[in-house]
């Protein structure tokens, strides 16, 4: 049933580092966007990237997807640059980057992850249909793969989005702030399809902006704010200081941050982690 | 009445202006298709503006007014105007209205400049270049009509190979580029060929007006469907009908401009479609939302019971 046409986990795993970016710069015309960024995601991981507004956090994905100019540095997925690992690499942008009364249904949007496979001028096919519906099956989206986008509510368009991205069937998955903005359905919807592909030892690199559910979801974190504040493990880079070196004071007015930190600090080690 | 039907077959002057006009319809409404989803209307606007100076070099250089020539000169200032708009957007800190402006304003007074050299030049060959201002259908003859097809036909076989690829491109670019699409290059043949579409129209409905053509056969083709193929497709055949009916109505009632009857008739269309298309039509939105307070109305009195 799961995984009929998706090739996977006997896939031999490419070798080096999913991530690896040395000394990025980005600047857009004066202001430096994202400042010596230096970071290594690990294999496997559920990767977020945490970090006020203006930190730079979509301009990291889109720098290391090769969407924007690095103004110095350099980036590799899993040791070769971006054009040569394409293939490994899945992507979610942020939902609102695209025109939702664009005239066209569920099903061919998530097709549109096929189409580095398919290669020029060929049609998708009834190969590309099947795999498209499996993944819309995936996020709970298959008796909607006929709907016409600007039909769907915000959450299942953001469904649809991840749908195109399990069809790209990519050993590293970058999405832009998949949770924003999305009803409880999606959200459980959305994790579970996460955690199942970490389960398949798939790398993700999520940009989140909800702080409450960061330990909750994710294993790793990348704390952003133009440089890298802190990066590695949730348990050990989620602490109150790099918060507020993150975020600066505003980081006081979020109460449920105490807790975990104060009792992770005093116990000793993960007490709330489930 | 029927005559005129039988006129559009037989008749070799009204059969070059209705296949003309229809050509330029068919052509207009495929590539507007893309240019209004991506929001890019006016640049086809720009774009025809842009014709103008080419058409008055292109017969400075030559001397001759050859269409096939002043066609050539269109298409090279045109993509010219292309390019630049592009560069400012990529380049520069205005936004792409003010460059579509700014292209605009700049090639479409340097055409007027060199019209107005070449009238005072004292050749008397150069009489008629003003047609290309607003176009002039009754004109066409049959190796223009040629050109026009043989050119858009070209131009449609690349949208239906590369449809696809277009497709993505329009909807979420930055999605393509990430799966190795080269969008810059994507962006310039796309907007190349609605040079293209342009340039096959200015002898109908000049340069003027012939944004009209790229945008109301797209923009009322879109209140029927929601599918790009058949939005493409309907387009198309909005902009032919227009063409044909234009042409039609202007030699019936004698005396009134082709190209502009195809732009009313184009209009006529839209107007229609976005009353009554019949999801997205204002008409029945608005039944819609009657009966619904209706409904809510009488459920508000009946239901306490």
């Amino acid at each position: 049933m799961k995984d009929a046409t998706q090739s996977s986990p006997d896939k031999p795993l490419p070798p080096g580092d999913p991530v690896t970016v040395r000394d990025l710069t980005v600047a857009y015309r004066d202001a430096p966007v994202l400042w010596d960024i230096d970071l290594t995601v690990p294999e496997g991981r559920l990767v977020a990237i945490v970090g006020p507004n203006g930190a730079g956090k979509s301009t990291l994905i889109k720098a290391i997807l090769n969407l924007v100019p690095a103004t110095s540095g350099t980036i590799s997925i899993y040791g070769k640059p971006y054009a040569a690992q394409r293939h490994l690499v899945g992507y979610v942008p942020q939902r609102g980057s695209v025109d939702w009364d664009f005239p066209t249904n569920a099903l061919d949007v998530v097709q549109m992850g096929l189409y580095g496979q398919i290669g020029w001028i060929r049609r998708p096919g009834s190969r590309e249909r099947r795999i498209a519906l499996e993944c819309l099956d995936k996020v709970g989206m298959v008796d909607y793969a006929s709907r016409q986008i600007s039909q769907l509510s915000g959450g299942q368009q953001q469904r649809v989005f991840l749908a195109r991205a399990l069809a790209q069937d990519a050993q590293i998955y970058f999405m832009d702030e998949p949770f924003a903005g999305v009803d409880a359905t999606t959200e459980k919807a959305i994790i579970d399809v996460l955690r199942e592909l970490r389960a398949r030892n798939r790398t993700l690199v999520v940009v989140h902006h909800d702080l409450e559910t960061v330990r909750e979801y994710f294993d790793w974190l990348v704390l952003l704010n133009v440089r890298v504040v802190a990066s590695g493990p949730v348990e050990e880079t989620f602490t109150l200081e790099n918060m507020q070196a993150a975020y600066g004071g505003r980081i006081a007015f979020f109460s449920g941050f105490h807790a975990p930190a104060i009792v992770g600090s005093s116990t000793g080690s993960r007490a709330l982690g489930d | 009445m029927p005559d005129i039907f039988r006129d559009v077959i037989f008749d070799y002057t009204l059969r070059n202006v209705a296949l003309g006009s229809a050509l330029l319809g068919l052509v207009g409404g495929v590539l507007g298709t893309f240019a209004v989803l991506r929001r890019q209307g006016l640049l086809g606007d720009a774009l025809a503006h842009a014709a103008l100076p080419g058409i008055a070099l292109a017969f400075m250089l030559t001397g001759s007014k050859a269409p096939i020539v002043l066609m050539v000169g269109a298409a090279v200032t045109g993509w010219l105007g292309t390019l630049a708009i592009i560069r400012i957007v990529g380049d520069t800190r205005l936004s792409e209205d003010a460059a579509l402006g700014i292209v605009l304003t700049v090639f479409f007074g340097l055409g007027i400049v060199f019209l107005t050299h070449i009238q005072h030049s004292g050749d008397a060959s150069q009489a008629g270049l003003n047609r290309y201002l607003f176009g002039q259908a009754a004109t066409l003859v049959q190796e223009n009509v040629v050109t026009m097809a043989v050119s858009g036909a070209v131009a449609l076989s690349i949208v239906a190979l590369l449809f696809k690829e277009f497709k993505i491109f329009s909807f979420d670019p930055e999605f393509a580029a990430s799966i190795g699409y080269p969008v810059g290059r994507l962006n310039v043949l796309l907007t190349s060929l609605i040079v293209a579409a342009v340039v096959i129209g200015l002898q109908t409905v000049g340069v003027v007006l012939m944004a009209a053509m790229l945008i109301a056969p797209a923009a009322a083709a879109r209140q029927w469907t929601n599918r790009l193929g058949s939005m493409a497709a309907l387009s198309a055949f909005f902009g032919a009908a227009s063409g044909v009916a234009g042409a039609m109505i202007s030699v019936s009632a004698s005396r009134l401009p082709t190209g502009p009857m195809v732009i009313l008739a184009a209009t006529a269309i839209v107007v229609v479609s976005i009353l009554f298309a019949p999801e997205r039509g204002i008409v029945w939105d608005s039944l819609r939302r009657r009966r619904l307070r209706r409904e809510l109305f009488r459920a508000d009195r009946t239901a306490p019971a």
